[in-house]
């Protein structure tokens, strides 16, 4: 833990992406405490523009909503469903792959077909079509975006295993006589755990990515505020008010940014290998 | 003989997606709110109970499920994807008008971002580890957790409303009486933005894959074989490393393609852009079901004669590997 640290804190980038994905949470957390009123709610006059009055540092949309408590808000959402959405994705993806790789032939054969079949399709429009017919909520936003997602998650654990199925310790747990089960949850899956921590935390830069571009055509659960909600209720006053879309676009592109640099410093303390290359 | 077998066996391959892809389509249709005979009723104004009945059997609907997917199966295979109630207008129809459109923007976004993608890629691994490696990636980066969206509406806010560049909605606005030249040029400026947008989330795709792929060949035993045949680095990189390095670059954009019918939806809505992907979401804001999945057919469809194109010519190009399957 302590060489992983000490490999992470190398990588600059890295760092500065861990702290932004952590002042994220901690806003996220903050927000009811900031801002205890709702940010549906009308707090000044509509179109007041940023930096004009203290109390609402960021502006009000077209209807006097405070910007600022729309973003901490929003956090919530992106932060929830980028998280819940990835490991739906995970508990998917995961026995799928490891099924896979380690009976492989006709197993393999079957399951492989099917996540290909996942992966053909394009994705964004999937999801589209996916929280379109079961209307839009939280549920069926993360469920969409799950279904999307896991495929890239059961590649790549089943050519880990398999490539873990060929080791001594793996033949020596099957004459030792554990089930089938044991020897891929205790024993294999322990030793692939690093690429599928690091393919996580870019799912969830993408997750939130997908979520604002869902919220952004009016797919968003209605009663949540969402950046991408934000953004696309201020695209026909772009005009005349840029700060509304402008500031959640920002914080859109912030968090992604910052989980995609956490992954690649995960991505590098977890695999000493790639960082060699990396000099 | 091989290709003609190859060719054959992809083909074979994509007709089954695809029908796995019609059979998805169905369950979702039937899992759409509301009963399809009364939402035609809806829509047609009438409200009794036996004119409902008479649709239902008029299309199908008091068929047994599987009966009523042979129904539905069978007219994909003849084309008929349905018809959109609200538009009074077959299916196909509607996409077909609107294919064009989408076919010249996923184009062009595709030639901007592959060559872009794979000359800064370069650019950046012949300076690695150099400032201008840094610059080159972390600008690909921020493209890269861009929303295409919000990328697509700055671009409207800079380039059409401050500096009144370009235009930044539609396809042409030019009247009836211009020449070929003027339209095309018309087209053309309409072009630029949204192929740009829809470009740059790609172009950081193909920057990272390319840098990565060209590091990877210049390790390879034989650029130590040119250099100590005294070639000079520049030839090296230029003429052997990059043409080695750009071949899975290639294939792996094909891979993109289902990714770009995404794209065009956000960058089709934001400017207006008469396609496939703003006719999807068109579709969407009127809960017109049968067109949204009808579009969604075709562009799943779309994806797998991609890929199976993509897949032959690499064949083709570098006829050491076999694609197997």
């Amino acid at each position: 833990m302590k060489a992983f640290w000490s490999r992470f804190r190398r990588h600059k980038a890295a760092v500065a992406g861990l702290v932004v994905v952590l002042l994220v949470v901690a806003i996220a957390i903050a927000a009811p405490y900031f801002y205890p009123v709702s940010p549906w709610k009308m707090v000044q006059r509509p179109f007041l523009p940023p930096f004009a009055n203290p109390a609402v540092p960021l502006g009000t949309d077209t209807l006097g909503r405070n910007v600022a408590s729309g973003l901490a808000y929003g956090a919530r959402v992106s932060l929830l469903i980028g998280t819940v959405s990835t490991l739906v994705a995970l508990a998917v993806g995961v026995p799928i792959g490891a099924l896979a790789g380690y009976f492989g032939g006709v197993v393999d054969d079957v399951l492989m077909r099917f996540t290909e079949f996942f992966q053909t399709v394009p994705s964004f429009a999937l999801a589209i079509v996916l929280v379109a017919i079961f209307q839009p909520s939280l549920f069926s936003i993360i469920i969409a975006i799950a279904i999307v997602g896991w495929p890239p998650v059961a590649r790549l654990v089943r050519g880990e295993v398999m490539a873990q199925r060929q080791r001594e310790y793996v033949e020596a747990a099957i004459l030792a006589g554990q089930s089938h089960l044991t020897i891929i949850t205790r024993q294999i899956l322990p030793n692939v755990v690093s690429p599928i921590v690091v393919l996580a935390s870019l799912m969830v830069a993408s997750a939130i990515l997908l979520e604002s571009s869902l919220s952004f055509l009016g797919l968003g659960d209605p009663s949540i505020m969402s950046w991408g909600y934000m953004i696309g209720a201020a695209r026909t006053v772009v005009r005349q008010a840029w700060w509304l879309s402008v500031f959640p676009g920002v914080a859109i592109l912030i968090s992604v940014l910052a989980l995609n640099l956490v992954g690649e410093g995960l991505a590098e303390a977890l695999d000493p290998r790639s960082s060699r290359d990396q000099a | 003989m091989q290709t003609l077998q190859f060719l054959l066996s992809r083909l074979a391959k994509g007709i089954l997606v695809v029908l796995a892809i019609v059979v998805l389509d169905f369950v979702l249709i039937h899992l759409a709110p509301g009963d399809p005979a009364s939402v035609m009723a809806g829509e047609s104004g009438a409200t009794d109970e036996a004119f409902v009945q008479q649709l239902r059997v008029k299309f199908g609907l008091d068929q047994p499920f599987t009966t009523q997917l042979g129904l539905y199966i069978w007219g994909v295979v003849r084309l008929d994807l349905g018809f959109s109630h609200r538009q009074q207008m077959p299916v196909l129809d509607l996409v077909l008008d609107r294919l064009p459109a989408t076919l010249l923007l996923t184009g062009a976004a595709f030639v901007f971002s592959l060559t872009v993608g794979v000359v800064m890629g370069a650019w950046a691994a012949a300076h690695k580890g150099r400032p201008l490696d840094r610059i080159i990636t972390t600008v690909s980066l921020v493209f890269y957790a861009t929303p295409l969206f919000w990328m697509a509406l700055m671009a409207v806010l800079i380039f059409s409303v401050w500096l009144d560049w370009l235009p930044a909605f539609g396809l042409y606005d030019v009247g009836g009486n211009a020449t070929l030249g003027e339209r095309a040029l018309d087209v053309a400026r309409h072009l630029v933005l949204p192929a740009v947008t829809l470009g740059l989330f790609f172009t950081a795709v193909y920057v990272r894959m390319t840098r990565a792929s060209m590091i990877e060949v210049a390790r390879q035993d034989f650029v130590k074989t040119l250099r100590a045949k005294g070639l000079s680095e520049r030839v090296i990189l230029r003429r052997h490393v990059l043409r080695n390095a750009v071949l899975p670059v290639v294939t792996l954009a094909g891979v993109q393609a289902g990714q770009m019918v995404g794209g065009a939806v956000m960058t089709e809505t934001v400017f207006a852009w008469p396609g496939i992907g703003r006719l999807m979401y068109e579709a969407l804001i009127q809960r017109d079901y049968n067109l949204l999945l009808g579009v969604f057919v075709v562009s799943a469809a779309m994806v797998v004669v991609f890929n199976i194109l993509t897949d032959l010519v690499y064949r083709m190009v570098d006829p050491r590997i076999e694609v197997s399957r």
